[in-house]
């Protein structure tokens, strides 16, 4: 006869109830993303979340690994979502479906499954797809978008070709490329004057998203699911460089503020930097794993050639956490005097 | 009384479930149909048993011999008639069976002679000695005989005595009736310890949630006039851990790779101290112990119960629910599951908690690791589990010791918090129990190499040895022969005045000078006749020139020995002996 093994008492968590959880703090964000931008969202992410179940099934199917067990532990529609909210909402259909299946089956399911994987799936298809149609994934809409739900869902399957007048670029990708357009007559005060799509602080309705994505975190944080580490160190790090190049000129360099709540900062902070799977595991390792991806995703995003960089600087962060873990390890319980 | 705490990291803290058992007194368990006594209760040496079937024992009488410096004696419960002494199922997760003495109790319960003593007019040696005759080990659970924790280091000073009354293990509650109940006696029994370790501070740790307790101690201690103080920690999962609550009360980490004495520190139980006292106050061997019965009974309880008691019967006593399948001996944090009712209760045996699926349900399906951290945040080592998880599961298992794996204490906080389900505990001891055997292996390997090493020399040994004695045989024989000739030739030498055979033999045998250097010719003889050996034995393999000679050979050899006889006829004889030693 068998005998289970103690411990007997078991906390009361499991995988299922982790990634509902981190659904559950995405909530404030998408409300805000629904009520500034439209319901466009909505159908995104049902989409990405059909998709993200489908391709998991599959693939579990194929490896002959227990459908249900597998498919509940709602990692698959964490992914979904993550991707849905990087997407440009009113991107075609087909894009997300791509972006989704592209996650599920080569970046999470080819390396293993669940906990396998060693990027972050949801970047690998943001990375993915801006590659092969950059076009199509930086065409945002604007804040206040007098579309009706209909209307939007008519440009996102294919009827209605009007993508060009409902969308533009992106709040960040607009001041890249005004402020190097007209080098050195422009300035970002001027640029966020004058265009509808800034707010008062970042991106017109986006700033608002991305609060909402801080809020979420912060409740994650209060739950433990996630600990300090990672979103002090990648906002920090954001805010120290864009800080001390905003002082440096504040004519050529947008705001620390500006930075921090626009694309994708929120949501890399406390939702992509903080995966477990492909991240850091140390707390020091937490850290350095952080405020680098915070660094490369403030360069990429300002002198390189993409809108945001969150995703390429985890991705590449993401390469470095094993070495990083290896270098970080705590010293243990009696050892921690090196004499 | 206001004391600097620290803090040690990880812990968690489960539902206590200790309520149940408080609410009745310590009471006695009857006397059971039989009692199973095993020998081996203690870590260490195997005791030898001093009983056979069919000898009459009285309560308290020595049933088991400490086999070698750890190891404890073991005594009669009761007293009765010896049953048998066989092999019998253990609480032990292995679900091995050990060499048990069975006794069956004769109802009078009659002790042995008990002598009472003042330990302090015994010399130090001598305590640890009753000690260990009274079979006194660590009550905690890790049963490590107390004789052997009761001789401070020679280099370093003992600084804190901690004596264990943390009880952190969910439902367990024995100590704290202990300490509530008997504190007296367990304050006695401190000073005990106290006195042959000779502590600077010695400090009694209570978790917070045993305020009775306590109080209780303090009061004892105020009582008696002693210097101890008790302080209360922070309820938290495994501060009962002997290096948890080292940390917690003197900030000391001990890890595996030491012991805590070289740190200054020695842990006790405070049910270890009561048996102490009662061992060398009133000659009372360890013979029972309290234990817990809670879990799917009707009604949860303490007993005072005799060791060798067979679980199902003492558990009945608490009246287990319909729908009990199992026994978890331990609390549900570092438990198991005892593989037969019948196994019986024994020293390390602290709590019994009937075992139901409404209790404790089955374990959710084992999901993959995702790296959550959880588990390395609820270590009190600050180990990583899930890197030893990974590497423990690849065996990969010198890995698992470069993250520490011996430093784990198999306390199974990672295990509880681990949101996959995971039983990573279980993965630690495997992979623990596959270095030991792979240790062992190497060992047994070793061994059987100097083994054959070692035969390998003496057989070469034996060959020289051999060889030696014959020489020396042969040059015995040698000189003997030589004499004889020498003796032989001095006779012809002088009737035959012949100078060629005389300097014939005193070259070939220079025995002639005598006596004076006999031992050194007898070593010229033993190599001359090792020569003649050699050249035989040559011969022996090697055609002579002298064989298959042709006619005209031949005639020419025997024209030439005519003419030798016609020269030296006299000389034949004497030249014989040399002429055979120089072939």
């Amino acid at each position: 006869m068998m005998f289970a093994p103690a411990p007997y008492l078991l906390k009361d968590v499991s995988v299922s109830k982790v990634m509902t959880q981190v659904c559950l703090a995405l909530l404030p964000g998408i409300a805000a993303y629904v009520w500034l931008i439209g319901p466009a969202i909505l159908i995104q992410l049902l989409l990405a979340s059909l998709t993200a179940l489908l391709a998991e099934g599959l693939m579990l199917r194929l490896q002959g690994k227990p459908l249900g067990l597998f498919l509940a532990d709602g990692s698959a529609i964490v992914t979904a979502w993550l991707i849905a909210l990087a997407f440009p909402p009113l991107a075609p259909w087909w894009l997300i479906v791509t972006g989704t299946a592209f996650a599920i089956v080569v970046a999470k399911q080819l390396y293993g499954g669940l906990g396998q994987n060693p990027f972050n799936p949801a970047m690998i298809a943001f990375a993915v797809c801006i590659v092969a149609f950059p076009a199509l994934m930086s065409q945002w809409p604007p804040a206040g978008l007098d579309a009706s739900f209909i209307e939007q869902c008519k440009v996102i399957f294919g009827f209605s070709p009007r993508l060009d007048a409902l969308s533009g670029a992106t709040p960040l990708d607009a001041m890249k490329t005004g402020l190097k357009l007209a080098e050195g007559t422009s300035s970002v005060s001027h640029l966020m004057a004058n265009s509808e799509i800034y707010g008062q602080l970042a991106g017109r309705g986006w700033e608002w998203v991305a609060t909402g994505y801080l809020i979420g975190g912060l409740w994650m944080w209060h739950r433990k699911l996630i600990s300090w580490h990672v979103p002090t160190a990648f906002i920090g790090a954001i805010l120290a460089i864009s800080g001390a190049l905003w002082v440096y000129d504040p004519s050529q360099f947008a705001s620390p503020i500006f930075h921090l709540l626009s694309g994708g900062s929120m949501l890399g902070a406390f939702f992509i930097a903080t995966d477990p799977v492909s991240g850091c595991t140390t707390p020091r390792g937490k850290l350095i794993f952080a405020a680098g991806a915070g660094l490369l995703a403030y360069i990429i995003r300002v002198f390189g050639g993409y809108p945001d960089g969150v995703a390429f600087a985890v991705l590449l962060l993401n390469l470095c956490a094993p070495v990083i873990d290896l270098l970080t390890q705590p010293a243990i319980f009696g050892m921690k005097d090196k004499s | 009384m206001l004391m600097n705490l620290f803090k040690f990291k990880g812990g968690v803290k489960p539902p206590t479930n200790k309520t149940q058992s408080l609410t009745l007194p310590i009471a006695q368990a009857p006397l059971p149909s039989r009692l199973i006594v095993p020998l081996h209760q203690s870590i260490g040496g195997m005791p030898q048993p001093v009983v056979q079937a069919g000898d009459k024992v009285l309560k308290g009488q020595l049933i088991g011999e400490a086999d070698g410096w750890i190891s404890s004696a073991v005594h009669a419960p009761t007293s009765g008639t010896v049953l048998e002494v066989a092999m019998h199922v253990q609480p032990h997760p292995s679900g091995l069976d050990a060499m048990c003495v069975v006794i069956e109790p004769d109802g009078k319960d009659e002790w042995i002679t008990r002598e009472t003593l003042d330990y302090k007019a015994l010399k130090p040696e001598e305590v640890r000695e009753r000690l260990q005759q009274a079979g006194v080990v660590g009550l905690g659970g890790a049963v490590f005989p107390t004789h052997g924790k009761l001789t401070a280091s020679k280099t370093v000073e003992m600084e804190e005595m901690v004596i264990n009354g943390a009880e952190c293990e969910p439902f367990i509650t024995c100590d704290d009736l202990l300490m509530r109940e008997r504190a007296e006696e367990v304050v006695r029994g401190i000073g005990i310890f106290r006195d042959l370790l000779q502590p600077k501070k010695v400090l009694i740790g209570i978790e917070d949630n045993k305020p009775e307790a306590a109080a209780a101690m303090r009061a004892a201690v105020d009582a008696l006039g002693e210097s101890f103080l008790v302080v209360p920690v922070p309820t938290l999962y495994p501060a009962g851990g002997a290096k948890q609550l080292i940390r917690v009360l003197t900030g000391k980490e001990v890890p595996a790779s030491k012991r805590s004495t070289d740190l200054g520190v020695q842990c006790f139980n405070v049910a270890t101290a009561y048996t102490a006292w009662r061992a060398i106050a009133h000659g009372e061997p360890v013979v029972s112990r309290l234990v817990t019965l809670t879990g799917n009974v009707g009604e949860p309880r303490n007993y005072e119960v005799l060791i060798g008691t067979p679980m199902d019967e003492l558990l009945a006593l608490a009246g287990p629910k319909p729908d009990t399948d199992g026994i978890v001996m331990g609390g549900p944090m570092m438990g198991f599951m005892v593989p037969n009712g019948s196994a019986p209760v024994v020293k390390a045996t602290n709590c019994l908690i009937a075992h139901s699926t409404k209790l404790f349900p089955p374990k959710a399906p084992e999901m993959p690791c995702i790296r959550c951290g959880s588990c390395a945040e609820a270590c009190p080592h600050e180990l990583q589990p899930f890197e030893m998880y990974w590497f423990s599961r690849a065996k990969n298992f010198g890995k698992t010791q470069e993250y520490h794996i011996f430093d784990c204490i198999e306390c199974g906080c990672c295990s509880f918090v681990c949101p996959s389900r995971i039983p990573l505990v279980q993965y630690f001891r495997f992979a623990k129990s596959e270095i030991w055997a792979r240790e062992r292996e190497k060992k047994a390997a070793d061994t059987a190499k100097t083994r054959f090493e070692f035969k390998q020399l003496r057989e070469e040994r034996e060959k020289a040895e051999k060889a030696e004695k014959l020489a020396k045989a042969a040059a015995a024989q040698a000189a003997k022969k030589a004499a004889e000739a020498a003796a032989a030739a001095a006779v012809s030498a002088e009737s035959a005045g012949t100078e060629q055979a005389a300097s014939v033999a005193s070259t070939e045998a220079p025995t002639q000078t005598v006596a004076v250097d006999a031992e050194k010719e007898a070593k010229k003889a033993a190599i001359a006749a090792a020569m003649a050996r050699a050249k035989a034995q040559r011969e022996a393999v090697q055609p002579k020139n002298t064989e298959a000679l042709t006619a005209a050979q031949q005639h020419a050899i025997d024209d030439i020995e005519s003419r030798r006889s016609v020269l030296a006829p006299e000389s034949q004889d004497a030249a014989a002996p040399g002429s055979e030693k120089a072939e």
